[in-house]
């Protein structure tokens, strides 16, 4: 299958490893991806910190760049999320691709550390990812998968929330990362690299956390 | 006949169960073991509504509301003895209409004891089938689930704020 | 039965308008939530307090909904009742005040706050009371009724438990359904002992205060000449309210004195009766996590020889119709002020409710003290940022008004900081064009770089940065941009 990807822009700037795992990951299951050169930011930062034109300028752009394609990947929930309620695109979410579109839930990944995993807000609430990230991360091969309490709770990120709201954003941050150190899991993983952006910046203060990681990266290696 | 005999219908054991829940106290007996029950459960001063059978109440010291003033119904010792209208077997709610063996809404309320009886066939399944049970819904409406409660300290649950402190029901189980 | 009495007349609603004046002091943020939430945030024990009511309410209500099979049917048709009502308000106000006014009701309007105190002023000095007993109520703490009697001399007693301590305390609520919940015991213990009259109690055990405020208010009930309540319903064809609560003050004030004035906010109203089927599933299971609340009182007019004989009832707008006339903000009318939202908000469980400014906290509060009140007024357009729009409130929200949603819509509609507007259409410029973007990541990396060589034992996060990105830094490491971006990496390897 011929699939596109969007990158996203904090992807492409801070997390590339998030875009080369996807990449590697599809093209070791033999599908060829390809890689939309005009492509930036699906708008959603400017949606949501209260600028619609330059948001509806964005999803238009991001719309046109991608219009045709039959299956789109993102490795990025919320960017996802947002693609998916303002534009008519094909767009998947990583593991909904895996698991609902072409049906793999066992991508032959080895990994033997222990892992907790974040279900994101967006994942959990607008795209209702449900369990497949975890039917994902429970068939590769080594990994111990241990819960993480409170699972459900945000983070604390919400995009300028971080900025504007800072100390109550540090406090929800706080539980957060008490959380994920409670584990005593060696890794953190998430679909969303701005929520680990926050949570990774949180658990680099604390000495023995477990580590941030983009559940892509653990499903390709 | 009897209580013991007669196979409970799931509305009833599920009002009985429900309405416990919310520390109601709960009884079932036939209706020839009703006055018997009552009497148990009533104490020395007994204020009645009008239109409450007679039997229900034989041998017993009662005082029939002729327009009691609240500070006549603010009596430590007084219990109220009232039926219903309808009853919701899902969340274990009496529901007073003032109709006949009701009375004013303060009956139910000043007193510090509600004693209620219900009729199994006045058990509906759940809230939406009150509105269809009852004869006039514009009548002053009272829907009781246990007794009056307040979570506001701390979350701790403490039963009998203003009005009774004690909501015993009797349900008897239909002919 | 006054059914011979002439309806009356229903006021046109005229042009929307939103809460001003000094009145619409009770839902205008004072100051910026981000500065209010700060200093909330230092005390601990208002945090603790928090924490454990709102997870005790939300692990009690996810227990009674999942009773039930066919909640998600419930919420579709309940927020489908009250689109229909908010689409239909005059037309559904002109029944419910013609069928309450055959009841024997007395039906006033009120266009605002200021209009709606002086009804009830001018009712309650036209009884010669001095005082009112009170049925918690939202509606009447949204316009201020009781400061504006105790101007006037008259003494509004607060009657639900939590409501009694907040105003002995000269507090103000910090949630809609456990306004007390930032007292504990003892502090509820030592204020009772200094402003309750006649309190005598040896310990703090919640039933023993319990115990002393039914002794206190219960000479209360029996001498009021007047109680003034609000409305969780008011049926349209009926002319019916309802009245939901737990501790039978409601039943105290709504039975004993010989006069009732209700204000009732307009979006209240349900077509009919059998409405409040699923209203009354859904409203207590979400607000206290029960089934049922131990009572519920429905009545309709007035009633010979049960309850007051007169009964005075005051619609009120109070920027409502502006609210209606929002086609993404309307949804804030279907609120049914259960508080769920309050309870799974990570926030508002963090800062509680005074950190909102408003008499409507949490992210209901976010959402419907700036539109009530226009996002000019003091600082409520900082509330729609109160928020990280991670969705929990929607998801339990029992009319599914869509939060982050309406959250979103003010930001967009609202005022924002010249510098962040300058910044944002910068940013956009630059994503608007792949170049442009290209070039922007090449700056960043080549800026960075020093940075990445300070930071490469900390795997390249920076602990300190200066303004604004401080703000980040304060609390968490920032990330670095990558040494090759991914645009970079593909053209490296698959061109």
């Amino acid at each position: 299958m011929r699939i596109a990807l969007f990158i996203t822009c904090l992807n492409d700037a801070m997390f590339p490893k998030a875009g080369i795992a996807t990449v590697t990951l599809l093209e070791r299951l033999g599908h060829q991806v390809h890689f939309p050169q005009e492509q930036t930011c699906c708008g959603q930062m400017h949606a949501n910190s209260g600028y619609a034109v330059a948001a509806r300028q964005l999803e238009q752009l991001t719309s046109s760049v991608f219009g045709g394609a039959d299956a789109i990947v993102s490795p990025s929930g919320s960017c996802v999320a947002h693609l998916r309620a303002h534009t008519a695109l094909p767009v998947y979410e990583l593991s909904e691709l895996l698991v609902d579109v072409l049906g793999v839930t066992e991508v032959g990944a080895r990994f033997a550390h222990r892992v907790t995993y974040h279900p994101t807000c967006h994942g959990l609430r607008l795209l209702r990812l449900g369990d497949k990230p975890l039917r994902l991360l429970r068939a590769v091969e080594g990994l111990e998968l241990v819960e993480l309490p409170d699972a459900d709770q945000c983070c604390g990120f919400g995009g300028t929330f971080a900025l504007k709201n800072s100390g109550v954003s540090g406090a929800m941050l706080d539980d957060k990362c008490a959380n994920a150190a409670e584990t005593g899991a060696e890794y953190l993983a998430a679909a969303d690299n701005s929520c680990l952006a926050h949570i990774g910046g949180g658990l680099a203060r604390r000495p023995g956390a477990p580590k941030p990681i983009h559940y892509a990266e653990i499903l390709a290696s | 006949m009897t209580g013991g005999g007669a196979p409970m219908s799931e509305l009833l054991h599920r009002f009985a169960e429900r309405a416990g829940d919310y520390r109601a106290d709960v009884r079932l007996c036939s209706q020839a073991e009703l006055p018997g029950v009552l009497s148990g459960l009533l104490g020395k001063e007994v204020v009645l509504p009008q239109g409450v059978p007679p039997e229900w109440v034989a041998g017993l010291a009662t005082i029939v509301d002729d327009g009691l003033s609240p500070a006549d119904l603010d009596r430590p010792q007084l219990s109220v003895l009232t039926g219903c209208a309808v009853a919701i077997a899902q969340t274990g709610t009496l529901v007073l209409d003032g109709g006949p063996g009701q009375g004013r809404r303060l009956l139910t309320l000043v007193p510090d004891h509600h004693v209620c009886v219900v009729f199994a066939h006045q058990i509906v399944a759940d809230v939406p089938d009150m509105f269809t049970a009852l004869p006039d819904p514009t009548r002053p409406l009272t829907m009781i689930s246990g007794p009056s409660a307040t979570s506001d300290i701390e979350l701790n649950r403490v039963e009998g704020v203003h009005g009774p402190r004690r909501l015993d029901i009797v349900c008897v189980i239909d002919k | 039965m006054t059914g011979s009495a002439q309806p009356r007349r229903v006021v046109a609603l005229g042009m929307p308008r939103h809460a001003t004046g000094p009145l619409a002091a009770p839902i205008t943020a004072p100051e910026p939530f981000a500065d209010a939430a700060a200093r909330k945030l230092k005390d601990t024990q208002l945090r603790a307090n928090l924490g454990h009511a709102t997870r005790t309410i939300r692990d009690k209500r996810a227990a009674v909904v999942a009773e039930v099979d066919d909640w998600e049917a419930l919420r579709d048709r309940a927020a489908a009742v009250k689109d229909d009502v908010i689409a239909r308000l005059p037309e559904l106000l002109a029944r419910f005040a013609s069928a309450a006014t055959a009841a024997g009701a007395t039906v006033h309007h009120a266009a605002d706050a200021q209009q709606a105190n002086d009804i009830v002023l001018g009712l309650v000095q036209a009884e010669q009371a001095d005082r009112v007993v009170k049925v918690k109520s939202m509606t009447t703490q949204e316009i201020g009724l009781n400061e504006v009697l105790e101007a006037a001399g008259i003494a509004a007693i607060e009657t639900d438990l939590a409501e009694l301590i907040v105003q002995l305390a000269h507090d103000k609520p910090s949630h809609i359904l456990v306004p007390a919940i930032h007292y504990n015991r003892s502090q509820i213990r030592d204020l009772f002992a200094l402003r309750m009259p006649g309190f005598a109690a040896d310990s703090d055990d919640p039933a023993q205060l319990a115990g002393a405020a039914r002794r206190y208010l219960r000479e209360q009930f029996l001498s009021a000449q007047v109680g003034v309540c609000g409305a969780n319903f008011a049926v349209a064809e009926t002319g019916s309210l309802v009245i939901v609560e737990s501790e039978g003050n409601g039943r105290m004030c709504l039975t004993l004195p010989r006069t009732l004035i209700a204000v009732v906010g307009i979006e209240k109203l349900v077509p009919h009766m059998a409405d409040l089927g699923d209203f009354l599933r859904l409203l207590p299971r979400s607000s206290t996590g029960e089934r049922m609340n131990p009572y519920t009182s429905i009545f309709t007019g007035v009633t010979p020889g049960d309850g007051p004989q007169q009964l005075h009832i005051v619609l009120l707008d109070n920027g409502r119709g502006a609210v209606a006339a929002d086609p993404v903000g309307k949804q804030a009318l279907r609120c049914i002020r259960c508080s769920a939202c309050l309870n799974v908000c990570p926030v508002y469980e963090r800062v509680g409710g005074h950190a909102y400014g408003s008499v409507y906290p949490g992210p209901i509060g976010a959402i419907l003290s700036p539109q009530l009140t226009g996002q000019q007024a003091g600082h409520n357009r900082s509330l729609p940022y109160a928020s990280t729009l991670c969705g929990a409130c929607y998801d339990v929200c029992p009319v599914k008004i869509n939060i982050p949603e309406i959250l979103v819509h003010l930001r967009q509609t609202g005022p924002k900081p010249l510098a962040e507007r300058q910044l944002m259409s910068a940013l956009s410029w630059v994503m608007r064009d792949r170049r442009r973007w290209k070039a922007a990541l090449r700056a960043a990396r080549a800026g960075s770089a020093p940075l990445r060589l300070m930071t490469r034992r900390r795997g390249h996060t920076l602990r300190r940065a200066p303004w604004p990105l401080s703000a980040w830094t304060a609390h968490r490491d920032a990330p670095l941009p990558a040494q090759e971006s991914f645009r970079d990496w593909w053209r490296r390897t698959h061109e």
